[in-house]
């Protein structure tokens, strides 16, 4: 089913995408926020540029975006695919629990923020380019992974991994440039760590239509937090 | 060995005369204060693990225990108390965050106390509830702004949607994991059978009670913890949790050793893990940010249910509401100061925010004011105390209170404020399997249906005094109520006259 998104309000729009069957080809997409909010099952596929919150507590459907996308994509998604063809805003998977989300190119500030897990729910959240300053703040579960496919200097800008108490992030290169806080340890990927993103990472090399051997080639920084418990000394009882 | 220089708080008196050494004071208590000297037939008290929750005492067959403040004190003067000596020699043996638990303990002033309600002499003839039929009835959500009537004349009820209250209280929010299952289900069952509305705090909502959505509102706070579509659905109303009364501006965990079996699972994060609540939300920075998450949660509920905006009181409440009132947001709800908490450092609880009643006030006279009052309906919190409180609050400018520790009282909470330590002798703040069996569900929520009905008749009759016989008319009817001792600021800022004008 087409939808033509041009002149259409948000309300209007979100409802008709609602309303409609199982495929949807959405033209003229025009910053209109909270698209396929909470939405289960549908397959939908946006031509221009969505706006904020796009696929907020996300149940299982898929989005490609055929194009860049805005702020908060995939806040607190519990299952489902979102695949951003371009660049993406602020706070992409911000608590995400499960599904995933694959960006071509570069992800702005705080991405994977406090990313989540639980049972056999695990997110993935996978940046093509480079992620902005925050990456992975109080990350919880999940895995991030950031593959600085454009030649960036440095592909994860400042304080990443703040607070993280949980999950994996994988950094492509050895990343000596970038500075960590006191609370993770990282160490180069071995075989077994790669083997862990190797299916990941064909996926979304499948998606994107991008010579995953290649992608695949390369060293691996892994992040891992410290501790689950990173307040467990903290306090006294008063 | 280092020494130790913290005493204990308790005495436990023990009426050797009246002990038969049954030792259900050693079984009961999870503290293990009490113990059995087998050899020489006495039982032994270890008072430095006592919090004074009254356990023993109230399981004595005997009535042979009383718990008393130990007389044991620092030399206090007017400047070094004796708590304050105690919180040093603490954090210089630990290094910690002093840790404390329910609300704002210090002599800062209540205002409910020296507000006083009006009634009818003479003129305007009081009611009486037993008599005639008052309205406590109360909705909260956005209200339309005019009537609208079709071709045919008749009104268009297009109203957005609505909580309708039975009385204008609810039972504010408390995630399952600060309290158990059994006080969770107590709440749960009370709030349906009275016709008003629980909180799931951020805790998620268990499978078990789902059931109970309809008397549901659950909470979406900065941890995200246990929102899927299908929680947001279950629920009547879905609050945003951007601050709490007893910690404005920080956030919160649940340590991982709290984080097992059916909490983990509600939580929809893994057992063992600390489950962080981030001080801020790292997506709002502004109103227009707030208004993002509102309208998300709109959209994922397909408008079908209000958004509550929960905010702690704090200095700039007034020009805050505004903003939440422009946000969307169909109700706010306002934390004072006093609330309670399951944990909070202390400096923080007892230092910041301010009295609930200043902060009614001046929000309800700031939206007034700005035209958009009825935008929203505010729900106010922390502390309120009884029925009084509420005639107060309502005649102040609420629409509804929101009650917990009060409620927690009901179901057997005798206010020991050690809720951190996960070892409440009354089976509330706890998830230990034997503990929390000591709250029976069956009469917990017998408890707070007979205090909510008790606060009801009270309200009635209060109303009934003043000659009011609707919740609606005394909305915001300050002219009910008089302050006494106040000063000329704090008359000018709750909007009332000072008794005998």
């Amino acid at each position: 089913m087409l939808i033509d998104a041009a002149k259409l309000e948000f309300k209007e729009l979100n409802e008709k995408i609602r309303n409609a069957d199982n495929d949807i080809e959405l033209t003229s997409c025009i910053g209109q926020r909270f698209i396929a909010a909470g939405m289960d099952s549908k397959k939908l596929n946006i031509h221009g540029i969505p706006g904020n919150a796009l696929g907020a507590y996300l149940n299982g459907a898929e989005i490609s975006v055929h194009g860049n996308a805005q702020d908060a994509v995939g806040d607190t998604m519990n299952d489902g695919s979102i695949f951003v063809h371009g660049n993406i805003g602020d706070a992409a998977g911000y608590a995400m629990r499960g599904g995933r989300i694959y960006v071509k190119g570069n992800a702005g500030y705080r991405a994977g923020i406090h990313m989540k897990a639980y049972k056999e729910k695990h997110p993935t959240l996978v940046i093509g380019g480079s992620a902005g300053s925050f990456l992975g703040e109080y990350q919880a579960g999940g895995t991030i992974i950031v593959l600085g496919l454009n030649d960036e200097k440095k592909i994860v800008g400042n304080f990443p991994c703040t607070g993280m108490h949980g999950g994996k992030m994988f950094l492509r290169g050895r990343c000596k440039n970038i500075k960590f806080p006191g609370q993770v340890t990282t160490h180069i990927a071995d075989d077994n760590d790669k083997k862990e993103i190797e299916s990941t990472i064909r996926d979304f090399c499948n998606v994107f239509g991008i010579n995953a051997d290649e992608v695949l080639d390369s060293d691996f920084t892994v992040v891992l937090p410290d501790t689950n418990n990173p307040f467990k000394q903290m306090y006294v009882a008063n | 060995m280092a020494i130790n220089y913290i005493y204990p708080e308790f005495e436990v008196i023990r009426n050797d005369a009246r002990c038969i050494r049954c030792q259900v004071c050693e079984r009961q208590c999870a503290n293990e204060v009490h113990r059995l000297d087998e050899k020489r037939n006495v039982m032994l008290s270890d008072e430095t693990k006592c919090v004074d929750c009254h356990r023993c005492v109230s399981l004595c067959p005997t009535k042979a225990l009383k718990i008393v403040n130990h007389d044991c004190r620092f030399r206090e003067n007017a400047n070094w108390s004796n708590e304050t000596i105690k919180e040093i020699y603490k954090q210089a043996d630990s290094g910690g965050v002093l840790l404390s638990s329910m609300g704002n303990p210090k002599p800062l002033p209540v205002y409910w106390d020296k507000i006083l309600i009006n009634a009818s002499q003479v003129t305007n003839p009081s009611i009486d509830p037993l008599r005639e039929p008052m309205e406590t009835k109360v909705f909260l959500g956005k209200k339309p702004d005019k009537i609208e009537r079709d071709k045919d004349g008749k009104i268009m009820c297009k109203t957005p949607p609505q909580l309708e209250l039975s009385m204008p209280v609810m039972f504010s929010a408390m995630s399952y994991g600060s309290i158990s299952y059994n006080a969770h289900e107590s709440l749960a069952r009370a709030a349906r059978e009275l016709g008003i509305y629980y909180n799931t705090g951020e805790g998620g909502l268990h499978e078990d009670f789902y059931v109970y959505g309809e008397n549901t509102i659950v909470q979406v706070a900065s941890g995200r913890f246990g929102v899927y579509k299908d929680y947001l659905e279950a629920g009547a109303a879905v609050e945003i949790k951007m601050g709490q009364g007893a910690k404005p501006g920080i956030g919160g965990h649940l340590p991982g050793t709290k984080i097992v079996g059916d909490v983990s699972k509600t939580r929809m994060i893994p057992e063992g893990s600390d489950a962080i609540s981030p001080a801020p939300h790292h997506d709002i920075y502004s109103i227009e940010d707030l208004r993002q998450l509102v309208f998300s949660l709109k959209e994922a509920t397909e408008y079908k249910k209000p958004i509550i905006v929960k905010v702690a009181a704090v200095h700039n409440i007034a020009a805050i509401a505004s903003g939440i009132a422009r946000s969307g947001a169909d109700i706010i709800a306002i934390d004072g100061f006093r609330g309670g908490t399951g944990a909070a450092p202390t400096r923080i609880r007892d230092n910041v925010g301010i009295p609930i009643e200043l902060a009614l006030a001046s929000v309800d006279k700031r939206l007034r004011d700005e035209g958009i009052r009825n935008n929203v309906s505010l729900v106010v919190g922390g502390s309120i105390r009884s029925a009084a409180d509420v005639v107060k609050a309502i005649a102040l400018g609420a629409d509804a209170c929101y009650v917990a520790t009060a409620a927690l009282i009901a179901i057997g909470c005798h206010l020991c404020r050690t809720c951190q330590s996960g070892k409440c002798n009354w089976g509330i703040a706890t998830q230990k399997p034997e503990l929390v069996k000591r709250l029976n569900p069956d009469i917990g929520y017998k408890r707070l249906v007979n205090l909510m009905t008790a606060w009801k008749h009270e309200i009635k009759e209060l109303m009934g005094g003043m000659g009011i016989n609707s919740i609606e008319a005394l909305r915001g009817n300050r002219l009910m109520l008089r302050g006494v001792g106040l000063n000329g600021k704090e008359l000018e800022i709750l909007g009332i006259s000072h008794a005998g004008e």
